[in-house]
């Protein structure tokens, strides 16, 4: 049986940042990703949104999706644009007002990391999330550093379909001493809401990863694109986790580096990546010996993540 | 088959081994397509992750003895500006094809513009000659993709092809003739003694002759001000020389390099100047004009960059006027208007950008201006 999710009330109740007039096609991961997240961070957000599918999403005058302040900037821009968004609204004293920047796996993973790391570096206090729908789909699905292995795009057509595995964007984030990272999917839409509500509370940089599904660009029907979704986190090729740097030492009255590892879903039932694979048109053209190669590399990363998360794995109902 | 598949057939009949790519509207179908031939005949197509790291990449194949091209369009034009300058300095040649569309900025990214003109010939800082083509249809994508090719390595220097979305994505029949009647061109190689050689001494045509990396001669590029060595040498003097050498290799070969189309130009009194998709404006404007007994002809541009600078002027002895017809608010325009030397006047039909231009205004102008 399905497992059924508890909604805290405020995602019902609460008013709607998004609105209709969007441009997203069906099963649009993206689009009800920015719902969600608008939920959690509410209307004193500034969103800074580079060359990626939701320039497009938004909406053409007369129609905007948006209710809050949006400003596109160039490609490579997103997190260095949001520091200069931030910096003036300290100066204007405007502290409570989060600044998100929101791009895809193409402004994240390739040409928007040297403006996203001196960000980070820097510790800008800003909001940078990236929805990764593993591949440039708003120029109709040529393949980025996130594309999974096996994969096809239209630039890793049939016959050179792509070999190198994702970047570990995750850890790449926290090597640069950030104070919260996350990852986040539309299939756990609570626990996204979560996330987007604990960041407005954290001062330095953030950085959510969230799996943003694309029925065209994946080959899958847009009726099931929750439902694949979910099945990259039950086959453990996309774990629901988070990381924060700093924790209150009761002894000591102070904040210590801690590094935290929560893993925040686990998989409700076992899922070969096999069978998630399958699931999708995209990657019809995988060896058997890659989906091994993949399999293992799953199945490491997660034993790595369950020794860092105290080495204690939760249960699910714990 | 669209502008952006004859671009990248065009760049492969010229013996193109190597394209870096990133994805852009309305530039990509040229690396997708790429990206499936450029394997088959034993090149390399690499996506990068970005159009800096495209841009530096083919500037790097070349020196490494391959020819290379990229495409791209307004944003990505823009971000490939700093290694388009390294590759006027180094002298290595390779191709860029933009793929035009309105700006400034992200503009409209899926329509069609000519407002790059001025960014192709001074986009990069410092001072420069480069070559720019500008072809106005699918098969004219095609042999000048070709015709970039061999004129960036007969003179070491980036060519760009400036086309736009319109023909971009234009759908035409391409003849694509046989290898043996296509005319390639490749790149002067050094001979002689390893150890004299010098990367930077001209030939007797003002061209440096090019060794590859890796084949035995002592190389050695920078985007210093450098001497014929190749070593940096900060002197005003070494500046000269080297400046000498970028700028009259292309100054001195005006005749080979510049090439124009006429229509109906013999006993023109006006004289309708475009390029580029613009082009297929002017010629039904032409014969309407005609039809009015307005004396028009048609000057087409198919080399903008060098500029046909003695061609205008000439021109401009004879005839009453010049009207530019091109998709921006003024680029080319101004040079005509330079060009003319007050001898004749200059009018532009522009457009900002998005679509392209109907012969009716063309023929209002002529109406109002003559």
């Amino acid at each position: 049986m399905q497992k059924t999710f508890d909604i805290p009330r405020e995602l019902m109740t609460e008013e709607e940042l998004l609105q209709p007039g969007m441009l997203s096609c069906q099963g649009c991961g993206a689009s009800l990703a920015m719902k969600l997240a608008l939920k959690g961070l509410g209307e004193r957000t500034v969103v800074v949104i580079p060359a990626c599918c939701w320039t497009i999403i938004n909406g053409v005058y007369p129609y905007s999706a948006l209710q809050v302040p949006v400003i596109h900037v160039p490609f490579e821009t997103a997190a260095v644009s949001a520091s200069g968004v931030r910096a003036a609204l300290d100066a204007r004293g405007e502290k409570d007002v989060v600044v998100m920047a929101w791009a895809g796996d193409g402004g994240t993973f390739d040409i928007g990391i040297q403006s996203l790391s001196g960000a980070a570096e820097r510790n800008d206090d800003i909001l940078y999330v990236c929805y990764d729908n593993e591949a440039y789909m708003n120029t109709g699905i040529q393949r980025s550093s996130a594309t999974p292995v096996g994969a096809w795009t239209t630039t890793t057509p049939a016959g050179s379909i792509k070999e190198e595995p994702k970047k570990d964007i995750e850890e790449i984030m926290l090597a640069h001493h950030i104070p919260y990272m996350a990852t986040a999917s539309v299939a756990y839409p609570d626990d996204m809401y979560m996330k987007f509500k604990k960041v407005r509370h954290i001062t330095g940089t953030k950085f959510i990863h969230l799996l943003s599904p694309c029925p065209p660009g994946w080959r899958i029907d847009p009726s099931k694109s929750v439902q694949i979704t979910r099945m990259a986190t039950q086959a453990k090729v996309f774990p629901i986790y988070e990381v924060r740097r700093w924790r209150f030492s009761k002894k000591r009255g102070r904040l210590e580096e801690s590094w935290k590892y929560t893993i925040n879903i686990y998989p409700d039932r076992e899922l070969s990546v096999k069978e998630y694979m399958k699931a999708q048109g995209r990657f019809q053209q995988i060896t058997e010996e890659m989906l091994h190669d993949v399999q293992e590399r799953v199945d490491r990363k997660w034993d790595e993540l369950i020794r860092k998360a105290d080495g204690r794995p939760l249960t699910p109902n714990e | 088959m669209t502008g952006d598949v004859a671009c990248a057939e065009g760049g492969l009949a010229a013996g193109c081994l190597f394209f870096g790519g990133y994805p852009i509207t309305p530039a990509t179908e040229v690396a997708e397509r790429m990206s499936e031939r450029l394997p088959e005949i034993g090149g390399t197509f690499i996506q990068m992750e970005d159009e800096i790291a495209a841009m530096a990449s083919i500037v790097g194949a070349s020196c490494a003895g391959v020819k290379s091209m990229t495409a791209t369009s307004g944003p990505g034009f823009s971000l490939m500006m700093e290694n388009i300058g390294l590759a006027i300095c180094t002298e290595t040649p390779c191709v860029v094809a933009n793929v035009q569309r309105a700006g400034p900025s992200t503009g409209l990214p899926t329509q069609g513009a000519q407002a790059d003109m001025m960014q192709a010939r001074w986009g990069s800082h410092g001072h420069y000659e480069i070559i720019a083509l500008a072809p106005s249809s699918p098969q004219e994508i095609f042999y000048q993709t070709i015709t970039a090719f061999n004129l960036s390595e007969k003179y070491r220097l980036p060519v760009l092809v400036m086309t736009d979305e319109m023909i971009g994505h234009l759908s035409e029949r391409v003849i694509i003739p046989d290898a043996k009647d296509i005319k390639t061109v490749s790149r002067t190689r050094p001979k002689g003694r390893k150890d004299r050689f010098k990367p930077y001494r001209p030939g007797p045509d003002g061209i440096a002759p090019m060794a590859i990396a890796g084949e035995g001669y002592n190389i050695h590029m920078t985007g210093l001000t450098h001497d014929e060595r190749g070593y940096p040498v900060m002197t005003v003097e070494a500046q000269y020389e080297m400046m000498d050498r970028i700028m009259k290799k292309v100054r001195q070969n005006l005749d080979d390099i510049i090439e124009t189309e006429g229509y109906r130009l013999d006993d023109a009194e006006i004289v309708i100047v475009s390029y580029g998709v613009s082009s297929r404006t002017c010629l039904a404007a032409v014969d309407e004009a005609r039809e009015l007994g307005i004396k028009a002809g048609f000057l087409k541009l198919i080399t903008v960059w060098p500029f046909p600078e003695d061609l205008i002027h000439r021109l401009a002895e004879r005839v009453k006027g010049f009207v530019t017809v091109e998709i921006n608010l003024g680029q080319i325009h101004l040079e005509v208007e330079r060009c003319t030397a007050g001898k004749a006047p200059a009018f532009l039909v522009g457009h900002p950008g998005g679509t392209i231009i109907p012969p009716e205004r063309v023929i209002d102008l002529l109406k109002e201006a003559f």
